[in-house]
């Protein structure tokens, strides 16, 4: 049985439009989200010029000017399309997602931040890095940076607030915690999350066929590596 | 051959008309701040319309040109010169081999684009030239151009003797017209966003009636404005959308961003209008202190207003290839 999809389209400026399938950070809404994400570009739709998946809308980019040569409106035209498409979109498929394990080292001098985090919470580090390689997390969408992945939730018990100070240079591979979120930095960056850890991974790497490590809709986990570890996959990569 | 940097300018990059496909990834378009400039300069060559260009700022880089070539420069009015004669914008000219392309002043506007006849030899990255500093790739070496870089030029050596007749420049003898495709008095036309109902009457009525100054804090990811703050009823946070090239994302404090070129892919704050397309020229040529008003219009108008502006392009193109074609006959010229 397919299930109606609850959605609503709107515009975004003069050349994209929002398609929002919820209002809440929510697994279900964001997988919605990545099977239309996944079933757009399957569809290889004329004038459409990117295709962003976010935690709980997919919004589209179009070509203005090609369309208005053969339509009276480019957005009408476009909401039309994709209304067709979403009507015969079947979202109770059972849905693949990647598995990707991170390898991350929770040394302090990576970790910048467990020390603060540890006596804020009256948690051991031990108990934080448990907390996070214990469970798998969604990446709900990338944005911010170029393979920046916001990944969710974590533990509540290790939910943090974003530091009101935020640095002036994140590491890049340096693991966060923002609220019920993590992610990693891509690319060394200003940022303000509470930082627990490093990947040797590249997240990012321009002369890659594939730049980017992580996509919307992977399921990620974390192991914890010793710092000799660290720097062993670091100088293999 | 090729031209070389001799003194670096102030952000001066390679740029395109921007890279898309890849927004999925946080890999935003980049690309020219000033498309129509960027296009003029272009078609005045004789080139593809997307072909990569140099985008620069005052102070701007200081250029040796290697060979003889045929350049154009469009947008900002930075008093060019070729050794010691001004050249205009939005014209063609032929520039002697060891001359050296600087800007003495800036008269109007903030960004200007050299193009080149053949365009430059890069490597394309993700399909398009233009420069993402935060992701070092795409342009050259993927970051603002300095001094000591050389980039080489992709078409074969022409020669420009017989134009040149022993002078550094010869300033050839048509335009491009461009002034039409920017928008009068600094009053910009915005759509409104999917939060615009969060202002209060009070807001929205400043959005209109107020003017708004392009701060310091203003670059190619967004203009940072001042002015009146503007209040929101609707309190609740919310989660982050894509967002695109002329937003206007509210800030907490009241004012207000507008996303340019170089935006992030997706944003948290309340969108409550975005600049369209078509005026988006406009706001890339103003400079810090400079004040801007906003004018509302619908989607349809605004879409409408960007068609005919891509046709007016597209016949000033025409109007431009022909002096260029007979130029090249007569000088026997590829």
């Amino acid at each position: 049985m397919k299930s109606p999809l609850p959605y609503h389209i709107l515009p975004l400026g003069d050349h994209a439009l929002t398609i929002e399938l919820g209002n809440s950070i929510d697994a279900s809404v964001n997988q919605n989200c990545i099977a239309v994400f996944h079933q757009l570009k399957q569809a290889g739709l004329a004038f459409v010029k990117d295709i962003i998946p976010a935690y709980a809308s997919v919004t589209v980019v179009y070509d203005v000017t090609a369309i208005r040569k053969e339509k009276p409106s480019a957005y009408l035209f476009m909401k039309e399309k994709l209304e067709i498409l979403l009507a015969g979109m079947d979202l109770d498929q059972p849905v693949s997602h990647r598995k990707i394990e991170i390898p991350v080292c929770y040394d302090l001098s990576l970790g910048i931040d467990l020390q603060e985090m540890s006596q804020e919470k009256n948690m051991s580090i031990e108990e934080i890095i448990q907390m996070h390689t214990n469970k798998s997390y969604r990446v709900f969408m990338i944005g911010f940076l170029p393979g920046f992945a916001y990944m969710g939730s974590v533990d509540e018990k290790i939910i943090t607030a974003r530091r009101i100070q935020p640095r002036t240079n994140v590491a890049a591979g340096s693991v966060g915690i923002a609220g019920e979120q993590t992610g990693i930095y891509p690319l060394d960056s200003p940022g303000g999350w509470n930082i627990i850890g490093q990947t040797p991974l590249k997240l990012f790497d321009a002369k890659r066929e594939n730049p980017v490590l992580l996509e919307a809709g992977d399921m990620v986990s974390f192991t914890a590596i010793d710092i000799n570890e660290f720097h062993i996959i670091k100088g293999s990569i | 051959m090729s031209i070389q940097i001799i003194k670096q300018g102030m952000a001066d990059s390679i740029q395109d008309n921007g890279r898309y496909g890849y927004q999925h990834l946080g890999i935003n378009p980049n690309g020219v701040m000033d498309p129509i400039a960027a296009t003029a300069a272009n078609l005045l060559v004789g080139n593809d319309l997307n072909d990569a260009v140099l985008e620069m700022h005052f102070p701007a880089s200081v250029i040796l040109f290697k060979q003889q070539s045929l350049i154009a420069i469009c947008g900002a009015d930075l008093l060019a010169m070729i050794n010691d004669v001004f050249v205009p914008v939005n014209t063609p000219i032929i520039i002697e081999k060891n001359c050296v392309l600087h800007f003495k002043k800036p008269l109007s506007g903030a960004r200007t684009y050299l193009a080149v006849k053949g365009g430059f030899d890069l490597q394309p990255w993700l399909g398009s030239y233009s420069t993402n500093t935060k992701a070092v790739a795409g342009g050259f070496e993927g970051r603002n151009l300095k001094k000591h870089d050389e980039i080489r030029f992709r078409a074969a050596v022409q020669k420009y003797d017989a134009v040149l007749n022993g002078k550094d420049c010869e300033i050839l003898q048509w335009k491009a017209s461009v002034k039409n495709f920017y928008a009068a008095g600094n009053i910009l036309r915005i759509t409104t966003g999917s939060e615009y109902d969060w202002l209060n009457e009070d807001a929205k009525k400043l959005l209109l009636s107020s003017s708004f100054t392009i701060s310091n804090q203003s670059d190619r990811m967004g203009y940072r404005m001042k002015g009146d703050n503007l209040a929101i009823e609707n309190k609740q946070q919310l989660i982050s959308t894509a967002v695109t090239k002329g937003t206007l994302q509210l800030l907490p404090d009241g004012q207000f961003i507008i996303l340019m070129a170089d935006h992030q892919t997706t944003g948290g704050y309340p969108k409550i209008a975005h600049v369209i397309s078509a005026d988006i020229p406009t706001l890339a040529q103003l400079n810090a202190g400079e004040k801007i008003q906003f004018n509302i219009i619908g989607q349809q108008e605004a879409e409408g207003i960007l068609f005919d502006q891509q046709q007016q392009l597209q016949q000033l193109q025409n109007a431009c290839s022909f002096p260029l074609l007979k130029f090249k006959q007569q000088y026997a010229i590829n």
